[in-house]
Parts: C-alpha cells; structure tokens; sequence
C-alpha cells in the first residue's frame, strides 16, 4: 500500500520527501519495535529500581557504574527509551500522514474508470461472449443492480462510449480501521507521555530537585526534594499510614532514593481492617480515610483492594497493609542464670514498639532488638491429630532481630499462646541464623498453671551450681553408702563429675557430652562412658526436677504423676536445645495494644483517559481492519461497434480475506452467469 | 424483460431472515436463563457483574447464530452442569446435617466408595470432567492421526467428534468447578480462570474451539493432529500439575483478583493464546507440507496436507484473531491494574511481556501486510511467537517476580 509510488513521485525527490520517506518506512517502524522489545526483554529481566547496594553486589562496581550510567535499573524511563518511543509515534504519524489521503480515496472511489483490460488482469475475473440482438447493456446492468444489491453493496454505473460500467463496493471502512488503529497508537502514547516522568526529569537535570537518598524522617527533607502539589502533573508514589495518623504528601521512589510529594490536602487513617479466609489468608482489606481538605470540605469515606477512591483528580488506592507500631509488653527471661536470692525466677518488663530498636543487658553483653511485626494471629494447617480441625490458630506472635555486639543477627518469631502439638502445649520460638533459612523451633512445655514458670525455674535451678553440688552429694552419698563409706574424697569427685555434666549439657546440650568424651575418652572406651554419662546426668536432672516438683508443694514420695514425667521429657529436651538458641533470653510477649497501618498509593494520571479513548480507537479499528473487507466487483458490458457481439467483463477484488472471497466470487459469477445470460440464449 | 424482481433462485435472504426456529429457541432460552439468574441473585452483583451475565448471554447468542454447531455446545454443557448441580444439592445438604460440609463433602461426594454420587464420581464432578477431556484429546490426537496415514473418513469422524466432547467436558469441568467453589465456602467461590491449573483448562478449551471453527471452514482434517499436540501438551502438564502439586485443589483468592475485570480479561486473553498456539501449530504444518513437496511430493504429507495457501491463510487468521482479542485483553487488564495496583501500566513483567507479544504479532502482521511476506519465513515467525508467547504466560510466572505473581508454580 504505501510502497506504491504516486506518479509525482517521479521527480526528483527534495529533502523533506526523503526524510518522510525515511520516518514512515516499514523498515524503521519494525527496527523501532524490535529494539523496544529487546529492551523491555532487559527490564524484566534485569530486576528494576531496586536498591543499588543490590546490584553492586550482583555485577561488582564495574558493571553497576555501566549498567546504571545507561539507565538499566530503570530502562523504561532511561532517556534513550522515551527517545526510542518517540521515533515510534513520529514513524506512525508520518506513516499516517501519507497514507491517509490515499486510503481515502480509495475509500470514496468507486473506480468506473477501469480499463477492460485491467479488469481482464485480474486474480478474480470471468469473461462472457453475449450474441444477442434484443438486450441492451442497461438490462445487464439493471439485472445485476438487483442481483448484487440484495447483498448490502454500494452501487454506481455509468456510460461510457462503448461501454457500460456497474460496480459494487463495500467495505471501505476497512480503510478508516487502518486510520484508527494507527491514530489510537499515537493517542496511547502521547497520554503515556503526560503520565511519564519527563517533567520530573526534566526538572532533575535543570537542578530544580534532588532526589533524596538519606533514610531521615519527612520533616528533615529537604525542599529542594520537595514537589508542590501543582508542581506535578501526573505521579505515583506511596505512604504508609498507621491507623490514627495523618498525612498530606507521599514518597516517590526514584532510583536509589525518594522524593516527597506533597498533596493538597491531607489524608487520616481512622481505622483499618483485615478480613480473613479459615485460612488464615486475607480475604480482604480496607481503610476508613478522613479527607480533610482546606479549600473544599472534609470527609470520610472507606476504600478497600479494587476500589479506589478518586478525588480532585487523585486517585487513592488500598495496596498493602503492615503493623503501624504495635505497643508490647514483653517480658526477658534470661538464661543460663540463677534464680534470685529470694528464690525468684529472674525476669525483666520491657515495653516495645514495632519497627523500633530498643538494647538490653544480659549476661552477655548488650542485645539490639529489633521489632520488625507483629501478627495478631497465626493460622496453619493443623498437625494434631487429636483435633478434628483443618486449621489451628498459633495466636499473636512477634517477629523481632536480636543483634550482639559483634553484629550477628539472628531473627526469631515468637508465639504468645501455647500451641498444642501431640497432645500436650508449648510455647513456641522459632530462630534463623539467615533469612532463606526455615525457622527452628524451641518447644518449651506449659506447665499446669498454664504459664513458662515452672519450665523456668527447672531452668534456673539447674544453673545454680551450689544447688547441684548439693544434690549430687546427696545423691552420691545415697549411692555409696553400701560399698564405702570411708572414701570422702572419691564421693566428692563423682559429685563434682554430676555437676560438670549438668554443666555441659544446660550449655551446649547432648552433642557438648559427646564432644567431651570424644575428645577425652579412648575410642574403645567411648561407647560405654557415654552410657554412664547419660545415667549420670539423668539421675542428676530427675533428682533437681524434684526439687522443683517440692517447692510447688506437690508430694513426691510416691512417684509422680504422667503429666508431670511428661512434662520432665519436654522440658528436658528443650533445655537441650538452648545452647543452639543464640541468645541468652527468651522473649516473652505479656500483651499488646494493636495498632495496624494501611499502604496506600496516590496516583495522579491526567492522561488516562487519553489513552484509552486511544484504545477506544486502536481496538474498533483493529476490528474493522480484520473484519471488514473492502470488496469490489465490477461488471464491464462492452459493446463493439456495429456488432451485434457482447462481451461481459465479471471482475472482483478485495484487501483481505482472498479465500473467502474467491468463494463468494464464484458464488456471484456462477449466478451472475445464469442470471445474465440464462434467458438470452 | 425491465421487470424489477429477480427470479426466487437467485434472491437471497437477510441474515435475520436464514435465522431457523432453533436459533430463536436458542437465544430466548439463553436470555430467559440470565434473566431468572438475575432475580435470583442480583443481590451478590454489581452492575458490572450484571452487565457480565447479560453480555455472556448476548454473545454466546451471537456466536451460536454465527457458529452453528456452538449452539449444541452451549445446550450440552448447559445441560450436564446444570444435572451437577442438582445432584450436589440435596447430597451437600444431606451431608451438612451430619456435619461435613465444604471441600470435606465434596471429597465425600467424589471419591467415598460408599457415598459418592455415580455421576459426579464418573463423570461430571470438575475432576472427572476434566480428567474426561484429557482422554478425550488425546485420543482424538491419536485418532487424527490415524486418519491422515491411513486416510480413513471414519477415523477422522471419530476425531472431531472426541474433540467436540473433550470440549464440552472442559467447559463442564470449569463451569462445576466455579459451582464447587461456592460450596467450599460462600466466602470462597471464584471463577476458575485464576490459576495455572485453571487457565491450563481453559487454554485447551478455546485452542481446540478456535480449531473446530476452522476445520469446518476449510473442509479439512489433516492439521487436527498437529494442533491437537500443543493441546495434548498443555494436558500433560495440567496431569503433571495435578498429581505433583495438587493444583487441583481449590483455593481462596488474594483480595487483588476479587474483581469482575477477571471474568472477561482472562478469558479474552486465552482467545488470544489460543490463536497464537493454533497459528504456530499450522505453522508448522506448513514447513512439513513444504518440506514434503520438495522431497517427496507423492508422500502422504504431500498429497493430504491442505494446500499451502490455505494453510497460510488459517495461519494469518488465527493470528488476526489472537492479536484482536489479545489487545483487548491486554487494554482491559490495564483498566485493571488501574483500578487494584493505582496505575495502569507499570511496567510490570507480566505486562511488559504482554507488550512484548503484541509487538512481535503487529510486526508479523505488517510485514504480511505491507512487504507482502509469505510463506515458510512467516511460519517460522509463527513458531518463534509461540516460544515469546509461552515465555509471557508461564515464564513470566516461573521466572521473574511482580505483580502477577499470583499463578506460580
Ligand atoms: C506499534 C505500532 C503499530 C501497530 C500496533 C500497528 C498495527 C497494525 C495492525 C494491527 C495492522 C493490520 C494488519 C492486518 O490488516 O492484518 C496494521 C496495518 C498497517 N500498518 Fe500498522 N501498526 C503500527 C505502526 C505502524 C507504522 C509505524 C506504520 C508505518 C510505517 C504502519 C503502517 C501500516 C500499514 C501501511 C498497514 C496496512 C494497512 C492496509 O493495507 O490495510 N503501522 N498496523
């Protein structure tokens, strides 16, 4: 179509013809889209707008100066990208500009002029021999108007010298879809463009802002990484609302950093909530908002996931949800220590804040606490079997990082209710040396007063070496009794034996035994020094579970009850396991006051709608570029002069669709023949 | 001979006119069908959604008049969901008094040995219909091919015939599905075009309708078995999907797709996959034929391959077709992201592949268009786009994180 030179074209081309030529040429159009594929290939590869420390680490400083000198972190707003796009919409333009004038004159054009020759050239065409002395060429004619009417054709005829022309054409809206396809690409983009970042951009490189890249509070931004309401025409940015805040601008990102937007009015979080499926999984989200706004009037109004709020142009979305700093009354409970000398559990209140740091003292040095969330509930597939339920509630929970003064993190998620896991209840803490890793748990068992406390003091009791002297001495006595009671000294070694293994394991656990005996003991003899440890070390945590049994005032002379044999195997194996724990303490959440923030995104896109009016138009004339062939069939009856002879001249041609066309024209011809020449013969 | 009618043989009728009985019966059943859903539950409907129902009835009319053979299609799989339905009914209230309900009755209703329903069991539960249409297509796969090496007309009845049911088990399979999803949990129910098992389905239902459209159209047989591979792929990995990874299982939705948008963008987008999946398909059965021609064109494929002008010609039209719906899809899943994410382009992976596909389909069209490209070139272009394609529906999903992040592996 556009490759077909207009006879004017001949001359030598100027200056202006060749650069049209070259903007519109089919050739730059693909090359154009094949370029922007590619680098749209690199932007979903290549993860966009991340934190650049990221991609240091990922290509090394080398590469990360290139990739970010050429704008691959953020490819889609990279200058060479717009200037890419812009070729884009200029080679449309210019391709529409010089087609268009043909396409529509070939739209209004019924093309009587044909030469019989032309129509004897074409793909579909059908030649008839006439002998007849009675029919005029204005009955063919008219009997074919009929005929070809019926089927919804526009129809034209004229007389010429020696011949009489009748064509029929429809369709030709086939040529305003090509118009509309390519004006709905060019509206697209140019509304994309108001919604871009140009002017953001371009205020960047004239120095007007500065994108900030400090993690500093709102206040202390500075104005120059300030935008003015109006100083904008279209944004997206984000903020993070705590329920009972307020705010009158958001965050832009920009590459590594942000930039405040400020808006003209100022949006209050009242109250957010979160429906749950059985699941646990969010069903769904939504925000009660206060708008107050100066100029105009202050309202409230509700938004959730999918429905939107627009106001003054803004549009205001539900997009996330978070804790907003939730208030905790925690509880540190250290280990590895004594109880006090009034014989209580050591324990320290300590009040939190969720994404807050707050340090503590322990036994070994300070502790950074970082409280990163906080869920009030915890919902899993249920694993015991005693409970006929597909889903179990593990409670509220918090999510915290301990750091030691080396600058080892360590993160932990702990449970505040028991968890009931075969049977019996546990509290739960789960702990991860790095964060790709699966959290493991420590299961300290719920005593019969549904608290920690006697887990506790069994832990502090077994810590307090001048109890387990005491013990061990008893116990050996009792033991030595019979075969010497004359050899003080060797019953004082064997207590001492008892309190080192107790030692070793409150620290480090069966695996500290093994690693003594492996390093003391000769191989052969290993196998049965660690049976004897064993005895030994049981005989020794039985005895001080006693103890603790004693002082909760229950008797013990006649053995002990399930429960509390169970709970010795409970607490036993999770005393095993402290020395892997990390930290000298556990957390423990006392209560909480909730306190949830809604992540809201502000968007401002005036070209939205522009651009889809320009859908509007590209999808219409897509539709009618398929599915709307232009058709055209003539019907030529030439008549030679002083000759009784006709000849009839069946032509057809279409843009699209030639296989259902060739069956239609067979159809037309076919009939067209009987119905023309049936009669006359 | 001035007589201004033309003889009856050559008059011919209006469309509205070539309409038969069953045409009306058909359009005023599928109307009086929207209508009693609408006053019984225009209560849980938004406008939109009733605009849905209402456009659903319109255009299922509008391609039953267009398509004949479509209207047995609606009227059959109308018919055995609806018989799920009343089956689930009482047996699911039944159940409630005892105290199972959800997906828990569900399980008993399909597979318990003592208290399964015959016919859910075997055949129109949404797995057992869906596990229909896997058999069904890949027996029909065997069957074309059958008929194209030993050209029996019978074979290739039998063919169309099992693609026709695999079809309507498909559609069964999704439409007891949405009805399952309700029963699970008022809470829960969606329609099932929101993950990969889902979409999978829904893929191989509208590649093989897109496919019998045009094996009609052009009066042959010999590309089913070729288009009938990608299809049989796509069941494969829907089994592989199954049995591994329990996708099967029905699964409450992220807030972000509890919109109408989803019902008519996913939908509209698989139109579009499924015309490229066809077009690559006939893409290669044009290299095969051209390949024969020049190295043995007496051979089977020679000689029962459709020409190569009518292959290229389904080619560009399946491509037409994909590129139409598949940008209007993509300008409705625009309107979306609008709406959920607060921006209706954002560059996002899944859309920037969506651009990307749209791209390579609008270059292939032009250089049909425009340089007048033929031939092998444009099916090896076909071929290619089926790998950009699949890359945008599940490599995107599998490889690269974002927004639509919804439809993992
Ligand atoms: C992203 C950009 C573009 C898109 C999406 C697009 C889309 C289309 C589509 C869908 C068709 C119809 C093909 C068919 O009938 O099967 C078409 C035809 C055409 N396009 Fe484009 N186009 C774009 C850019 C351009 C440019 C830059 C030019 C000029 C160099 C151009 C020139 C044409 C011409 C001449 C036709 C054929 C019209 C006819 O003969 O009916 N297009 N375009």
């Amino acid at each position: 179509m556009n490759t077909a030179q207009s006879p004017k074209a001949q001359r030598q081309p100027s200056n202006k013809s060749v650069l049209l030529e070259f903007l519109g040429s089919m050739n730059l159009a693909i090359s154009i889209l094949v370029v922007l594929a590619i680098a749209s290939i690199i932007g979903t590869v290549l993860q966009q707008n991340q934190p650049y420390n990221d991609y240091i680490i990922k290509f090394g400083p080398f590469w990360h100066e290139f990739f970010s000198s050429i704008g691959l972190y953020d490819v889609y707003s990279a200058i060479w990208f717009l200037v890419l796009l812009g070729f884009l919409v200029l080679s449309t333009s210019v391709c529409i500009y010089r087609n268009t004038p043909a396409m529509l004159r070939d739209m209004r054009q019924f093309r009587l002029h044909a030469k019989a020759k032309s129509l004897k050239s074409m793909k579909h065409t059908s030649v008839w021999q006439v002998e007849s002395e009675q029919v005029t060429t204005t009955d063919f004619i008219q009997k074919a108007k009929l005929y070809l009417g019926q089927f919804g054709f526009q129809l034209r005829d004229e007389v010429f010298d020696n011949h009489h022309t009748l064509v029929a054409k429809k369709g030709s809206v086939n040529r305003i879809g090509y118009i509309l396809t390519h004006v709905g690409i060019v509206v697209i983009c140019v509304g994309g463009l108001i919604d871009g970042n140009l002017s953001l951009k371009m205020k960047e490189w004239a120095g007007d802002i500065k994108i900030e890249t400090r993690d500093i509070i709102a206040k202390e931004v500075p104005a120059i990484s300030r935008l003015k309401p109006d100083d904008s025409l279209s944004f997206r940015g984000s903020i993070t609302l705590p329920e009972g805040s307020s705010s009158n601008f958001v965050f832009l990102n920009v590459r590594d950093g942000y930039l405040i937007q400020e808006l003209p009015f100022a949006i209050k979080l009242k109250d957010f909530r979160v429906e749950h499926y059985e699941s646990g999984q969010p069903k769904s989200f939504e925000s009660d908002l206060v708008i107050h706004d100066d100029e105009r009037d202050k309202f409230e109004t509700t938004i959730s996931v999918n429905y939107p709020l627009i106001y003054r142009g803004y549009a205001i979305y539900q997009a996330s949800f978070g804790d907003g700093g939730t208030q905790m009354n925690l509880a540190v409970r250290p280990f590895f220590t004594k109880s006090l000398d009034n014989g209580q559990v050591q324990r320290t209140e300590l009040k939190a804040e969720v994404n807050k740091k707050t340090t503590i003292n322990t036994s070994e040095g300070k502790y950074i606490l970082e409280f990163d969330d906080f869920k009030k509930f915890n919902i899993f597939p249920n694993k015991d079997k005693t409970i006929n339920k597909k889903y179990t509630n593990y409670g509220a929970s918090i999510i915290f990082k301990a750091r030691d003064e080396s600058g080892q993190a360590r993160e932990f998620v702990n449970y505040m209710s028991p968890v009931k896991l075969e049977g019996r209840y546990f509290y739960l803490s789960g702990m991860r040396e790095t964060l790709g890793d699966d959290f493991k748990y420590l299961h300290i068992p719920m005593d019969a007063n549904a608290t920690m406390d006697r887990f506790f003091r069994f832990h502090a009791i077994l810590n307090d070496d001048a109890r387990l002297l005491q013990m061990a001495q008893t116990a050996v006595g009792a033991a030595v009794s019979d075969m010497d009671r004359n050899n003080r000294q060797m019953q004082q070694q064997v207590a001492e034996a008892m309190v080192r293994l107790v030692g070793l394991f409150r620290r480090g656990g069966y695996v500290a035994i093994d690693g003594d005996i492996q390093e003391k003991v000769p191989q052969e003899k290993q196998q049965a020094i660690a049976e004897a440890y064993m005895g030994v070390l049981q005989t020794a945590l039985e005895n001080m579970y006693l103890l603790v049994l004693r002082e909760e005032g229950i008797d013990v002379s006649k053995g002990i009850s399930d429960a509390d044999s169970v709970f010795f195997e409970d607490a036993v194996s999770a005393l095993a396991g402290l020395g892997f724990y990390g930290t000298p303490f556990y957390l423990q959440l006392v209560d909480f006051e909730h306190r949830e923030a809604s992540g809201l995104q502000i968007a401002r896109a005036p070209g939205k709608n522009i651009v889809y009016f320009g859908c509007l138009l590209l999808i219409i004339g897509i539709f009618m570029m398929f599915y709307i062939a232009q058709q055209r069939f003539w019907l030529m009856v030439v008549k030679a002069e002083g000759d009784s002879k006709m000849e009839l001249i069946f032509a057809g041609s279409t843009n699209r669709n030639e296989f259902g066309f060739n069956k239609r024209y067979s159809k037309f011809a076919g009939q067209l023949k009987t119905l023309l020449l049936g009669d006359t013969k | 001979m001035s007589e201004n009618i033309l003889p009856k043989e050559f008059q011919t009728q209006g469309w509205l006119k070539k309409l038969t009985w069953f045409d009306w019966v058909f359009a005023v059943a599928l109307l009086a069908g929207s209508v009693y859903a609408y006053s019984r539950y225009a209560s849980y409907m938004d406008e939109y959604e009733v605009g849905i129902l209402f456009g659903t009835a319109l255009s299922l009319i509008g391609m039953g008049w267009g398509w004949k053979p479509s209207r047995l299609l609606v009227v059959v799989v109308s018919g055995l969901s609806l018989l799920a339905i009343s089956i689930y009914n009482p047996a699911m209230q039944a159940l409630a008094e005892t105290g199972v309900t959800g997906q828990a009755a569900i399980d008993v209703l399909n597979y318990d040995k003592e208290q399964s329903k015959f016919f859910l069991r075997f055949l129109i539960s949404s797995q057992s219909a869906t596990m229909w249409m896997s058999a069904l297509f890949f027996m029909a796969t065997i069957a074309y091919f059958v008929e194209l090496f030993s050209r029996s007309d019978f074979a290739g009845k039998v063919a169309t015939a099992m693609v026709w049911s695999a079809v309507t088990m498909g559609l069964v399979g999704l439409l007891v599905r949405w009805y399952e999803s309700y029963l699970i949990g008022a809470d829960v129910g969606y329609i099932p075009v929101s993950n990969l098992y889902e979409v999978f389905i829904l893929f191989a239902v509208i590649t093989a309708m897109i496919y019998l459209y045009y094996e009609v159209r052009y009066e042959t047989r010999a590309m089913g078995g070729f288009v009938l591979l990608i299809i049989s792929a796509a069941v494969i990995f829907l089994l592989w999907y199954h049995f591994e990874k329990g996708a099967s299982e029905i699964k409450p939705l992220v807030p972000a797709l509890q919109s109408y948008w989803m019902k008519i963008h996913v939908p509209t987008n698989f139109v579009g996959y499924g015309g490229f999946a066809l077009a690559s398909m006939v893409g290669i059965v044009f290299l095969i034929k051209e390949r024969a021609l020049r190295h043995n064109s007496a051979g089977i494929m020679a000689t029962r391959l459709p020409a190569a002008d009518i292959l290229d010609d389904v080619m560009y039209k399946s491509i037409a077709l994909g590129f139409a719906f598949f940008t209007i899809a993509t300008v409705l899943g625009a309107m979306w992201a609008a709406e959920a994410w607060g921006g209706y382009w954002s560059w996002d992976p899944k859309e920037t592949w969506a651009l990307i596909v749209w791209l390579n389909y609008a270059a292939w069209l032009h250089m049909r268009f425009t340089k007048g490209w033929r031939g092998a070139a444009m099916a090896w272009w076909a071929i290619i786009g089926l790998f950009i394609t699949t890359f945008a529906f599940l490599g995107v999903n599998m490889f690269l994180s974002g927004l639509h992040s919804y439809g993992g592996l």
